[in-house]
């Protein structure tokens, strides 16, 4: 079976060298500022076509398998910043596939296709101060008032929170309670009532910016509901799954740039008269995690033909995350160990790489989220 | 208008090449990728074309090698004329000039003829002259910035004190150095059009050139020796005693560059 054609092989150098040279030399400055720029990022990559790669060419997208997008992910992976690798996988696969698989025409104009050409800047609200992997106890409420939706509540941990342009926005919007009742809608961040009430200080992706935000007596139309009303939950968490996709992909692709950097820096670095490399253990114990690192990017090839074959994917969805952000731990962990004191100190990649991995077993679903769904599907659950 | 750019089609100078210990070339069996230093070239020819106009790619490579055609198909070129033939194995810089120039004739009606000022591998530095010299046009050299205007093209010519304004009849055949333009990346749109952008695919005969005189066969240039690069010497470490400006200021006066 050939997974991917020569035309797989030119984008994937293609965004190799776009991160190389527009993104890596501006590192250091972004996590410095605790944000970056993003709608001026989002133009050029509008211009590459990658932020709707799999999407209708109708509203600009490039109608591609999703080979393409494990590919943009591992590549996207690739940077010292991680932060605005999650950001753009905030844009491509947590803030719109909704929009697109649900949304209405006149919806997708007016919001997928900006987004795709980069021109609008995407996040997705889901996350309240009280409600987090239990989504079903979101407490943001919106009350129908003739054709507007009237929004008050708040969401926080907004990746782009500072500078989006729309929230995909998690609601609830009748009182059935729990699951129910509960609607995904646009919401433009010049709507009046809505605030960026914080900006929030992280351990790591400290390139993205991350925010609170607050809704107060917001007045968004009806007709910004994405898909059905009251199905928001069940929408959600079918976006979920592209979610916890794009963030395996890209921890692929950031596990084998560390090991890349660690095995370049253990064959230049002599101690007690030959190069680190040179020791057995830390050969092996690298060789060791790159053969599960292969495991998993493999795994996540068959899940994005599984994407592409339009089957369920949450299986694939909710191993793949789970099993890359455990691995990225400890490849972090052991790039850290292996650099020595200077892996630890601050302005070190493996530093940061150790704090920006730390987020994937926590955000876009927790491992112990992952686990709760496999034992379930998996019939390892009693009531 | 209309714009030839030719292309090379190299080894991918990220993996380590090897020389055939023979011919003393290099080997060029696997797959190659566009020249970097013809990107340039093909960014410039797609600005000047803007949408009125055409680029056709114009490259010889062997094995019918279109890898590094397709990327630069991928950033906006229309079409490519290739030359691949066995006979072609061992050809010289005035070969290949004679080759190109052949194939810039089958590419359709041009205006100006854009190549880079020398290959990323071989490094003669020589071919595009060549080719301007086997088609009778005029030929100028090191563009970093090239303009067309009516029937004439305007070219900043890099020289080593600063630049000439050259002017110069179309057709013409210009090299552009590195950094002349910033080359786009090939989109991903541009990716999926590639694919089915057609290249011309030709042999020596189609060019009406006899296999006797390419080639090894017709090789006038002969590579006797290659050696390993003198490796460079470590660099002068001046401790700073409080004098140490003074002896960088004498160094850079003997290196003669202040």
């Amino acid at each position: 079976m050939t997974l991917f054609t020569e035309e797989h092989d030119l984008f994937r150098k293609t965004l190799r060298d776009f991160v190389e040279r527009e993104i890596n030399p501006h590192a250091e400055e972004w996590e410095q500022a605790g944000t970056f720029p993003a709608h001026e990022l989002f133009a050029k990559l509008g211009d590459l076509g990658v932020l709707g790669l799999t999407y209708d060419p109708a509203y600009g997208g490039g109608g591609s398998d999703y080979g393409y997008v494990a590919i943009m992910a591992e590549e996207f992976g690739r940077m010292p910043c991680l932060g605005v690798a999650m950001a753009i996988g905030v844009q491509t696969d947590m803030a719109t596939p909704s929009l697109h698989r649900f949304g209405s025409h006149e919806l997708k104009q007016k919001y997928l296709a900006p987004a795709i050409r980069g021109e609008h800047v995407a996040a997705v609200g889901v996350t309240e101060p009280d409600a987090g992997s239990d989504v079903a106890g979101i407490r943001t409420k919106g009350v129908r008032d003739g054709d507007e939706w009237v929004i008050n509540g708040s969401k926080t941990f907004i990746t782009s929170g500072t500078q989006a342009d729309w929230v995909c926005l998690l609601v609830r919007t009748s009182e059935e309670g729990g699951s129910r009742g509960i609607s995904q809608i646009i919401v433009p961040t010049d709507t009046p009532g809505f605030q960026v009430s914080g900006k929030l200080d992280k351990l790591g992706m400290r390139s993205s910016d991350t925010a609170v935000l607050t809704f107060d007596d917001m007045r968004v139309p009806v007709s910004n509901t994405i898909g059905e009303i009251g199905r928001g939950f069940q929408q959600q968490m079918s976006q979920f799954q592209d979610e916890r996709m794009i963030a395996a992909y890209q921890m692929v692709g950031a596990m084998e740039y560390a090991l890349e950097r660690t095995a370049d820096y253990l064959k230049q670095r002599i101690a007690f008269g030959q190069p680190l490399m040179a020791n057995q253990h830390l050969a092996y114990e690298l060789a060791d995690l790159a053969s599960e690192v292969d495991l998993l990017k493999y795994y996540n090839y068959h899940a994005a033909a599984a994407q592409t074959r339009g089957d369920d994917i949450t299986r694939f969805a909710t191993v793949a995350k789970l099993r890359s952000a455990r691995l990225a731990r400890r490849v972090a962990d052991v790039c850290l160990q292996f650099h020595g004191g200077v892996g630890y100190i601050g302005e070190t990649w493996t530093a940061r790489f150790f704090r920006d991995t730390r987020l994937w077993s926590i955000g876009g679903g927790a491992d112990e989220i992952m686990l709760r769904t496999l034992a379930r599907m998996g019939g390892f659950w009693a009531e | 208008m209309n714009i030839v750019v030719c292309v090379k089609q190299i080894p991918d100078p990220a993996d380590p090449g090897a020389l055939d210990p023979e011919s003393k070339t290099l080997k060029r069996d696997g797959k190659l990728i566009l020249d970097e230093s013809d990107s340039y070239g093909v960014e410039m020819a797609l600005q000047l074309v803007g949408d009125s106009g055409e680029v056709t790619l114009v490259s010889m490579a062997p094995n019918g090698e279109v890898s590094g055609l397709r990327t630069a198909l991928a950033m906006g070129a229309a079409k490519a004329v290739l030359v691949s033939d066995d006979a072609l194995k061992g050809s010289d810089a005035l070969t290949t000039a004679k080759v190109l120039a052949a194939a810039i004739g089958k590419a359709g009606e041009y205006d100006l003829v854009l190549a880079a000022t020398e290959s990323s591998d071989g490094y003669t530095g020589v071919v595009p002259e060549q080719i301007a010299a086997v088609l009778g046009l005029p030929s100028v050299t090191f563009a970093k910035a090239v303009s067309v205007d009516g029937g004439t093209v305007k070219v900043d010519r890099q020289t080593e004190a600063g630049y000439d304004e050259v002017t110069c009849p179309l057709p013409a055949v210009v090299s552009v150095t590195a950094g002349v333009v910033e080359p786009r990346y090939p989109s991903f749109k541009g990716i999926m059009a590639a694919k089915s952008k057609p290249v011309d695919q030709l042999a020596l005969a189609d060019l009406g050139i006899e296999a006797a005189n390419a080639g090894w066969a017709g090789a006038g240039q002969e590579i006797v020796e290659v050696a390993a690069a003198a490796q460079r010497e470590a660099g002068e470490i001046i401790e700073d005693d409080g004098e140490a400006h003074a002896k960088i200021v004498d160094f850079l006066s003997n290196l003669k560059v202040i």
